[in-house]
């Protein structure tokens, strides 16, 4: 089962390299990981996706709490949550298909961010499922390039995983 | 105070602060200005090795026998990945020790220069944490935390690369007060209720056993242990690391368990009904194959580091903290109790499996590892303090099994990682942390020669390091592996030696060769009576195995002693 973590840890130069080896050499499969700053200075956040057992996601998380620059790590699985993937796609589309390619966009809610004469460029954030459906939709066109962000996660209403809270906290 | 230091003189200041008074190292381009500074602060006594890899296990050695941070200095590049095994090893065993590293100047940095090496990166699954300091001002606040990532929570090695430039550069040094690390808060209390489960555990159980490992030496738990034990007569079995946390000749006490432990301790684990492991990471060479580890026993686990628990054997009580605060917060409540029929069970498997576990000496005079023990065990037992250094391999489990361990950090020993070339520098640093004591290196022929360079050290220090060489031709527990498990190919295992006593002797040390029982003893007072190190080579029965064993990957259920297997 596919689990969603969210981890806090100040921005270091090479933190993400830690985080990411301690993945490789611990022997725990990544699925995803995206990381970017958060609303306190200092702070990055991870969402990190990784498919495990319940065990193997509770070793994560401890081995994850032994790198000094991690501050917070939460698994949000189980929380309600809004998560997220942003995928750009560029699909042939030669002047007679446009139509039914603005169609599926449309239905979607996937921009198109790019013309040229025979292809589109097309811009989706939407939860990972929604995306792989995009995709598999628009693939018959002819998919030239295709770019996907790792899954980004924010748990819903009033509780926070937010840094802020953890500083003010701590 | 407004004056200017370089860098240099910086990181001298903050050794000094920290309370360091002794390091391990050896000088190279990078670190030059490091070693400038050094004559000016006499308080800092730097002691220079022969490699730079006995550099770390000197200061792993001086770590383990003084408690203290040990620290180490190598230059960048080749100098820096020579202490990289030793890093390794004070990581595994949660050795605090800090390595300070010469770097290239910044500007060269990630430009393949003369001598520069990523030791950030080669570093970092190795060490607990580690640091590239490039700019001047940062330097007095990373030694600081590095000692104190160092020396808090679960103890590692930490490492400290430092820019040339930042070395060379002046500043008014600004010390911090405090460390500022709001992830790094390590838990030392247990929480109540989970100690609570334990004591309700600890009194349902009808045959319950202590194991207790490296966190009650590095906790310093010793006493605790003791009223536990005593309180609820529960028996104390000890890891290889734990070896010396509980007095041997202690009533309770079992010895160690698992791949090279007693028949009784195994059995015990296989019967019991509840663990409560006390500082222990359930190292596989303690639990064999884990799926039949202690099938019936429920696991009480206590740990500093949250993520020991649970990693190889799960836990019914998981207790992060400090194993002594935790085993305080225990004897609060722990209401007394016996075990008198289960231990007497377990002493009864003992007497069974004695003569098979000591060993069946055959008529012929073959001279026995064995017989360098027992002698050895006696006699340094009534000649005062001692520590002993091991090496790696046979010598290292009979001196686990057959000596009497009877005090705390008394054996020194490369646990997690197995490092051959370990016990002459730990020696080293042991016995310039405890200059009243006698330190006893024992060693193997082949694991000797990793290190030997360091004889050279011990006599620019004058350090009267006692050396034993368990000489028995081979690559001993290789060539132990290949009979039982290879078909007796002994693949790369004989081993030619040079004459250690004339090695000895080149060096400027005394050396004895003992070639039958008889003269064992007369070598190690003769030890105790020449001031000043020597050297003792043991020629011993070249093709002995340590009994009993566990195969690699079998059940500990599943015994090898002297020859058949014996299902415990
Ligand atoms: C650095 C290193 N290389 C290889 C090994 C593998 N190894 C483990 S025990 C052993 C043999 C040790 O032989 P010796 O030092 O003669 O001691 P003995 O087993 O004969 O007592 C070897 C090669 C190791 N532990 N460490």
């Amino acid at each position: 089962m596919k689990h969603t973590l969210v981890a806090l840890m100040q921005d270091h130069p090479g933190v993400l390299n830690r985080v990411a080896s301690l993945f490789r050499r611990r022997g725990f499969n990544i699925e995803s990981l995206t990381v970017g700053h958060t609303e306190t200075s200092g702070v990055s956040r991870m969402t990190i996706v990784v498919d495990g057992s319940q065990t193997s996601v509770e070793q994560v998380i401890k081995q994850l709490y032994r790198l000094i620059e991690v501050l917070k790590v939460s698994d949000v699985t189980a929380d309600p949550n809004v998560a997220r993937e942003l995928v750009l796609l560029k699909v042939h589309a030669p002047p007679s298909r446009r139509a039914e390619l603005n169609s599926l966009a449309d239905v979607f809610g996937a921009k198109i961010v790019d013309v040229a004469h025979d292809s589109l460029i097309f811009e989706l954030s939407a939860g990972a499922d929604k995306v792989e459906s995009f995709i598999e939709l628009v693939r018959p066109f002819g998919i030239r390039e295709m770019v996907r962000t790792g899954r980004v996660a924010m748990v819903r209403g009033g509780g926070a995983h937010g840094a802020e809270a953890y500083v003010r906290a701590a | 105070m407004s004056e200017t230091r370089t860098g240099a003189q910086i990181m001298c200041e903050a050794l000094i602060r920290e309370g360091v008074e002794i390091m391990f190292g050896y000088p190279g381009g990078a670190i030059m200005p490091f070693y400038h500074a050094l004559p000016e602060y006499p308080e800092l006594k730097h002691v220079l090795v022969r490699h730079e890899q006995a550099a770390g296990h000197a200061a792993e050695g001086y770590a383990r026998a003084s408690g203290k941070v040990g620290v180490c200095v190598a230059t960048s590049g080749p100098g820096a990945t020579n202490l990289v095994t030793a890093l390794a090893d004070a990581m595994m065993d949660s050795v605090p020790i800090v390595a300070i590293t010469g770097q290239v100047a910044a500007q060269f940095i990630g430009k393949d220069a003369f001598q520069e090496t990523d030791v950030t990166g080669i570093t970092q699954p190795i060490t607990k944490h580690n640091y590239l300091v490039t700019e001047i001002d940062d330097l007095a606040a990373v030694f600081k935390e590095a000692f104190h990532i160092a020396r808090t929570g679960r103890p590692g090695p930490v490492l400290i690369d430092v820019a040339k430039n930042a070395q060379q550069a002046r500043t008014t040094p600004r010390w911090p007060e405090s460390v500022s690390l709001p992830g790094y808060r390590p838990t030392y209390e247990g929480n109540r209720r989970q100690v609570r489960e334990a004591i309700k555990l600890i009194g349902a159980a009808q045959k319950p056993l202590i194991l207790a490992g490296r966190g009650v030496q590095l906790s310093g738990a010793f006493a605790e242990l003791r009223e536990l034990a005593e309180r609820t007569g529960m028996p104390v079995i000890t890891t290889l690391l734990g070896i010396g946390c509980f007095p041997e000749d202690h009533p309770l006490a079992l010895g160690m368990p698992g791949m090279h432990g007693w028949v009784h301790n195994n059995r015990a684990i296989q019967e019991c009904d509840l663990i409560l492991n006390i500082g222990s990471r359930f190292d596989d060479r303690v639990t064999g194959k884990t799926s039949s580890f202690a099938p019936h026993a429920k696991i009480i686990h206590i740990d500093i580091d949250p993520s020991e628990i649970g990693k190889n054997i799960r836990a019914d009580v998981p207790i992060v903290g400090d194993a002594q605060l935790v085993l305080r917060t225990m004897l609060e409540e722990l209401p007394p109790r016996e075990c008198t029929a289960w231990v007497r069970h377990i002493h009864a498997i003992r007497d069974e499996h004695l003569h098979r576990q000591q060993y069946h000496r055959p008529d012929t005079q073959m001279f026995m590892p064995h017989d360098v023990f027992a002698t050895f065990t006696e006699i340094v037992n009534q000649r005062g303090a001692y520590r002993v250094c091991t090496d790696v391999g046979q010598h290292q489990m009979w001196a686990a099994q057959l000596i009497d361990w009877l005090h705390p950090h008394t054996q020194i020993t490369s646990g997690g990682l197995g490092t051959m070339g370990f016990a002459l520098p730990a020696a080293i640093g042991a016995q310039m942390a405890q200059p009243g004591e006698t330190v006893w290196v024992i060693a193997g022929d082949g694991g000797f020669q990793m290190n030997m360079q360091e004889l050279a050290t011990v006599v620019q220090e004058g350090l009267p390091v006692k050396i034993a060489i368990i000489n028995n031709g081979y690559l001993g527990m290789v060539r132990q592996w290949q009979e039982l498990f290879h078909d007796r190919r002994y693949s790369a295992t004989p081993m030619w030696s040079p004459d250690f006593i004339k090695v000895a002797e080149a060096y400027g040390i005394p050396g004895v060769r003992v070639t039958h029982q008889s003269q064992v003893a007369d070598a190690i007072n003769a030890a105790y009576d020449t001031p000043g190190p020597l050297l003792i080579e043991f020629q011993v029965e070249r093709e002995v195995n340590v009994y009993p064993m566990v195969a690699p990957g079998a059940s500990i259920g599943e015994m090898i002693t002297e020859s058949p297997m014996v299902e415990v």
